[in-house]
């Protein structure tokens, strides 16, 4: 099984700047000084060896979308963010075939995890069929509001595609595109589900815009159970802890220190950092990851978990 | 609500809280619940409150969080509260979890007592 990150950013779509872009290269080259690149070949494997990912590459800035391969011919995907853009054109490119059918899972449908829906292909390709899947009652509504006058030029109703909306509840299991699927309600305004997936002995959970309410054992509980022996936990890890309990406290997100926590109650292999802050640049995105990857190890008492930050473009097989 | 024993001692104007053990999900409420009257007599005329850790050898959090409830109190009336003597495990828990920010923290006790309170800091001289 292979996840594939389209979009990995919180509440709002960012872009590198010239200041980011420069900034890097400064860094890179100060570097390459200090460690005598002066070839071709030392090059290569400088860039390859000896630069932190935040200066050799970037976190990316798309609103959340995430891809999980599904092994047939057909597409399942988390949350339309500005990341669907990306993933909507690289069906084209993979597809050539018949007009796809896309099964699309959404968490909720505040803006940032709705907003790629209107740059959509597929949206606009005659015969595909996309089916919407959620646990809100609202989801056509939001999608059709979002893309009516004078917000935006194409109205909902002009979309070629036959896109079909379907109800899910908290606790029940669905067999969507081969996957056995379970949404969660969470800790968000105006509600949040997160959803676990398990395919061939494979389980994937993608827990975004979720809070977790420390005092409540009975709900830690329960998100212990929805992740339990999980190989992938995509985690709302926007905040700090101290923001998380303190000035942010309410604002419906969770922190690193959170995530490790209940994965390691839950026994989960692999936690990845996901709705990154928007006011976080790469240098600080892989400050919070290394700082994480030492707190799982402090706190560790059984099988080590693997802690990664989701990036755009970021696959991981399974 | 069962409680936690939290020794404490009393330095000049200084009170010193000292929990032991871990503080977890399992055992958060219990310690919040013997925090709460200590920490109503750390105020601008009362005492002000030094959190002794040397004691404490994990605090997760649901742990952290009781502290961050209990700084918010201790402002509300006017007072003030830091930290002292944390093992390593526990400081780097602070510093990753960002309570640094919030909490003023001192290697030892007598650290602290020497910054929050002369009075205090003789007292405790006087007592070792």
């Amino acid at each position: 099984m292979r996840v594939r990150f389209w979009g990995t950013r919180g509440s709002i779509p960012v872009a590198l700047t010239s200041a980011d872009i420069r900034h890097k290269i400064e860094q890179a080259l100060e570097l390459a000084i200090a460690r005598g690149v002066d070839s071709s070949e030392k090059l290569k494997s400088f860039i390859a060896h000896d630069l932190g990912f935040s200066t050799s590459h970037t976190y990316g800035g798309h609103s959340s979308c995430v891809e999980l391969e599904t092994g047939r011919a057909e597409y399942l995907v988390c949350d339309m963010g500005s990341g669907a853009r990306a993933f909507g054109n690289s069906i084209a490119l993979r597809d050539g075939g018949p007009p796809p059918v896309i099964n699309v899972i959404m968490s909720h449908v505040h803006w940032d995890h709705i907003m790629g829906f209107p740059f959509f292909a597929p949206a606009y390709v005659p015969g595909a069929r996309i089916r919407i899947h959620g646990c809100h009652d609202v989801i056509e509504q939001a999608l059709r509001l979002q893309q009516s006058a004078p917000c935006f030029p194409v109205d909902f109703s002009r979309l070629s595609a036959d896109v079909e909306f379907v109800q899910l509840k908290a606790g029940d299991s669905y067999d969507i595109a081969g996957f056995r699927v379970t949404p969660k309600l969470q800790r968000h305004t105006g509600g949040s589900y997160g959803y676990r997936f398990e395919r061939d002995g494979k389980i994937v959970v993608y827990s975004t815009d979720s809070e977790h309410k420390l005092e409540d054992p009975d709900e830690t509980r329960g998100f212990v159970d929805f992740f339990r022996d999980a190989d992938l936990v995509i985690f709302d890890a926007m905040y700090s802890l101290l923001d998380a309990v303190s000035v942010k406290e309410d604002w419906g997100h969770s922190s690193n220190i959170v995530g490790v926590e209940i994965a390691q109650m839950a026994h989960v292999k692999h936690l990845c950092m996901f709705h990154h802050e928007p006011a976080f640049d790469d240098d600080r995105i892989e400050s919070v990851l290394k700082e994480t990857i030492r707190f799982e190890k402090l706190t560790r008492t059984e099988q080590p978990l693997t802690v990664t930050a989701a990036y755009d473009g970021m696959e991981i097989e399974l | 609500m069962k409680k936690m024993d939290i020794r404490n001692k009393t330095y000049g104007d200084v009170l010193v809280l000292s929990p032991e053990g871990r503080i977890d999900h399992a055992n958060s409420e219990e310690f919040r619940h013997s925090l709460t009257p200590l920490i109503e007599r750390c105020s601008v005329n009362g005492e002000r409150l030094v959190l002794d850790l040397a004691g404490v050898d994990y605090v997760s959090s649901a742990g952290l969080r009781c502290f961050m409830l209990a700084e918010k109190q201790a402002k509300s009336q006017g007072g003030t509260i830091v930290v002292a003597a944390m093992q390593p495990v526990v400081n780097e828990i602070f510093e990753i979890s960002r309570f640094t920010l919030v909490f003023e923290t001192f290697v030892t006790v007598r650290d602290a007592l020497a910054k929050v309170s002369p009075a205090a800091l003789k007292a405790f001289d006087t007592a070792w």
